[in-house]
């Protein structure tokens, strides 16, 4: 089976799948989309009471959880929405400019 | 050995289907392909077969259930006709740009309207361009044949694509004839086992199918799809080698009729084959140098192989069952006349025939090659573009 | 038998005339012959004017047209003389048979001028004395293959009774009124 190539402007058409079957599937994960960001999320440990309202809301599956805790954010995936920031009851996420 | 048998064209698809014995088969009722999953439903019913039949609500959810269970990985058939093809329109485009071998006996109906349950060809031609492979057959016993090849030629690992068994509604279909059908064994070993290299039910290689394709990948897998095809001659040809060996049945990508020395000949599809060879005969017995060319193979359609076969000829007529309606000529007319362009100077004529079930006499194509040979003789073409038995 | 024997049916809707055309078709495929069987499909009702034919060699039959000129035709509806040409394009050393109770001799004069043969069978009495019920079918098939010599008389019986036996075989009465209205209908059929 061939490797992905992710350089799309360089396959033949010799070297792509019959059909456009994907051989590797759920591998939305192995594409970053954290650089589409421009504004970014800042998680405050200290303000944060655990409710874990940001885990739902976030579209892109960034809020990582660990033993029911909530323990950072994924920025290889998040595209910097806000929603986090907006939901949050207690005011532990701060959007800032990117770069 | 075979068997001698006298089915009608319906009854003898339906048993080729029991023979092969596929994973699903899910059809919708349209006459005049009923019959095939009707008696295919009883076949099912009577524990002859191990096939899950589908009974769907409409032509459109019958190929969008043949698509979603050949990517499972089943071995999938159905049957149509005339609006029901045409229901199943974006589902053909899709079940072939997703390589899926499934295999329709596509049994030829006039598409409405005026509405109309009589044979012609211009459901099946309407799909020429939706990347289906297309055989057609004179008589039961290529419908029957052509069925059984089907499976083979579009499970072919360089071919993948979904293929058409096309012959004539109710001239076909429902006339019972003599056929010379195989051994169930027969059959099973020469169809094989279905193994799909990717399918979506394969525990040991999860897949995805039928991705949003954007502009970088799309016109790839296009020109792949188009790669298919091409290759589908070769497979064409090979399994009718190998299918000859088993029968003695001889099959290529079109038929010549007393071609050698032929002078004229007219070029033509399905069971009008048979009366024009009637007629073929009568004139040979005359003396006349009238030949036939009887195409098998219209997707992918075989341009050299057809000029070669033209070339040299007096005077040729294409004759369609379906109108073109581009104000020129048939859809085989045009595929004729392009292949021909720049490779060799015959004289084409068109003849647009036996719409919505005109029926076609021997009468009809002596006048046929009465014109032929009067292009022949005076090398001049009054018109091209022909109707055959309308009334004036 | 080198030619082509072609068969014009005219019957009615609902009264077994194509049935009658694939029967003769599959009694003819016995004895080895070449064979076509086949209706004329139209807006098929109950009672509405059918056509189906048949053509019969002994060589492989190409030609898919329906028949315009054949050298029989069988009538199983008498009323059908008086509103369809049953004998348009009937070939006059040919023979055409009618179901109904009168002689030849009466219905001859209402065929158009028709000049062949004419042949008569009430298969209508000898249904309803063989099988108690109104089946034109299976008397105007014995009547056809007398009158065409298709096949030998005996032999055609002798396959029907094969036939009959597989299929009504749990009903042996049937089987019984059905071979002696066959038989009856090869003696009672007569013509001009």
């Amino acid at each position: 089976m061939k490797k992905i190539n992710w350089d799309l402007n360089n396959i033949s058409w010799k070297d792509i799948t019959p059909g456009g079957i994907v051989e590797v599937p759920g591998s939305a994960s192995d594409t970053i989309t954290g650089e589409w960001r421009s504004d970014k999320p800042i998680w405050d440990k200290d303000k944060c009471k655990q409710c874990l309202i940001c885990f739902p809301v976030c579209p892109d599956s960034s809020i990582n959880v660990s033993e029911g805790k909530m323990v950072g954010i994924d920025y290889d995936h998040c595209k910097g929405c806000g929603i986090c920031a907006n939901q949050c009851p207690f005011g532990a996420i701060e959007m800032v400019r990117e770069g | 050995m075979g068997k001698r048998d006298r089915l009608s064209g319906n009854e003898a698809v339906a048993v080729a289907m029991r023979q092969i014995n596929p994973d699903v088969v899910a059809a919708f009722p349209i006459t005049p392909s009923t019959e095939v999953p009707q008696y295919f439903a009883a076949f099912a019913n009577d524990g002859l077969v191990d096939t899950e039949f589908v009974p769907v609500e409409s032509e459109h959810s019958a190929m969008s259930a043949c698509i979603g269970a050949e990517a499972a990985g089943a071995r999938t058939m159905t049957a149509t006709s005339a609006n029901g093809l045409a229901y199943m329109w974006e589902m053909l485009y899709i079940a072939a740009s997703s390589r899926l071998p499934i295999v329709l006996a596509a049994v030829n109906r006039a598409l409405s309207g005026p509405i109309n349950i009589h044979n012609d060809h211009s459901d099946t031609m309407g799909a020429r361009d939706s990347g289906w492979v297309q055989l057609y057959g004179e008589t039961n016993q290529e419908a029957y044949d052509n069925f059984i090849m089907a499976v083979k030629i579009a499970e072919h690992p360089d071919v993948c694509l979904p293929v058409m068994d096309c012959y004539d509604g109710f001239i076909t279909s429902h006339s019972v004839e003599v056929i010379e059908l195989l051994d169930d064994q027969d059959v099973k070993n020469f169809v094989g086992e279905y193994k799909p290299k990717a399918y979506l039910n394969n525990p040991n290689g999860k897949v995805s199918m039928g991705p949003l394709d954007m502009p970088a990948y799309y016109f790839e897998h296009k020109r792949q799809q188009a790669e298919a095809m091409k290759n589908a001659k070769r497979v064409i040809l090979e399994v009718s080698e190998e299918f000859y060996k088993l029968t003695g049945r001889k099959y290529g990508l079109f038929e010549e009729y007393k071609m050698e020395d032929a002078e004229v000949a007219i070029v033509l599809l399905n069971s009008t084959a048979g009366t024009a060879k009637a007629v073929v005969d009568e004139l040979r017995s005359k003396g006349v140098k009238a030949g036939l060319i009887k195409i098998r193979v219209f997707r992918p359609f075989p341009v050299d192989e057809i000029v070669a076969a033209l070339k040299g000829l007096k005077a040729v007529a294409v004759m369609d069952k379906a109108d073109g309606f581009n104000g020129a000529g048939g859809p085989l007319f045009t595929d004729i006349t392009s292949a021909l362009y720049g490779k060799a100077d015959v004289k084409v004529i068109n003849y647009i025939y036996g719409l919505g079930g005109r029926d076609v006499r021997t009468d009809d194509i002596e006048v046929v090659y009465d014109e032929l040979l009067k292009i022949a003789e005076t090398g001049s073409v009054k018109s091209v573009y022909n109707y055959l038995g309308i009334k004036e | 038998m080198s030619k082509v024997v072609e068969i014009r049916w005219h019957g009615r809707g609902g009264q077994g005339a194509k049935t009658a055309s694939l029967l003769l078709a599959d009694a003819a495929f016995n004895t080895g012959k070449y064979i076509q069987g086949f209706p004329e499909y139209g807006p098929e009702r109950m009672g509405a004017p059918i056509t189906a034919y048949n053509r019969i060699s002994d060589e492989p039959i190409t030609v898919h047209s329906n028949i315009y000129e054949p050298g029989y035709v069988v009538v199983v509806d008498e009323t059908l003389i008086d509103s369809v040409a049953v004998t348009a394009g009937l070939k006059d050393d040919g023979a055409i048979i009618v179901n109904t109770a009168k002689s030849p001799e009466e219905i001859a004069p209402k065929l158009r001028g028709y000049n062949g043969k004419v042949y008569t069978i009430d298969a209508r009495k000898i249904s309803v004395e063989c099988l108690g019920k109104y089946f034109p079918n299976t008397p105007m098939l014995a009547a056809t293959i007398k009158v065409t010599g298709v096949m030998d008389p005996d032999e055609f019986i002798k396959d029907m009774e094969a036939s009959f036996k597989h299929k009504f075989a749990s009903k042996p009465q049937v089987i019984e009124g059905n071979m002696k209205a066959l038989k009856m209908s090869m003696e009672e059929v007569k013509g001009i």
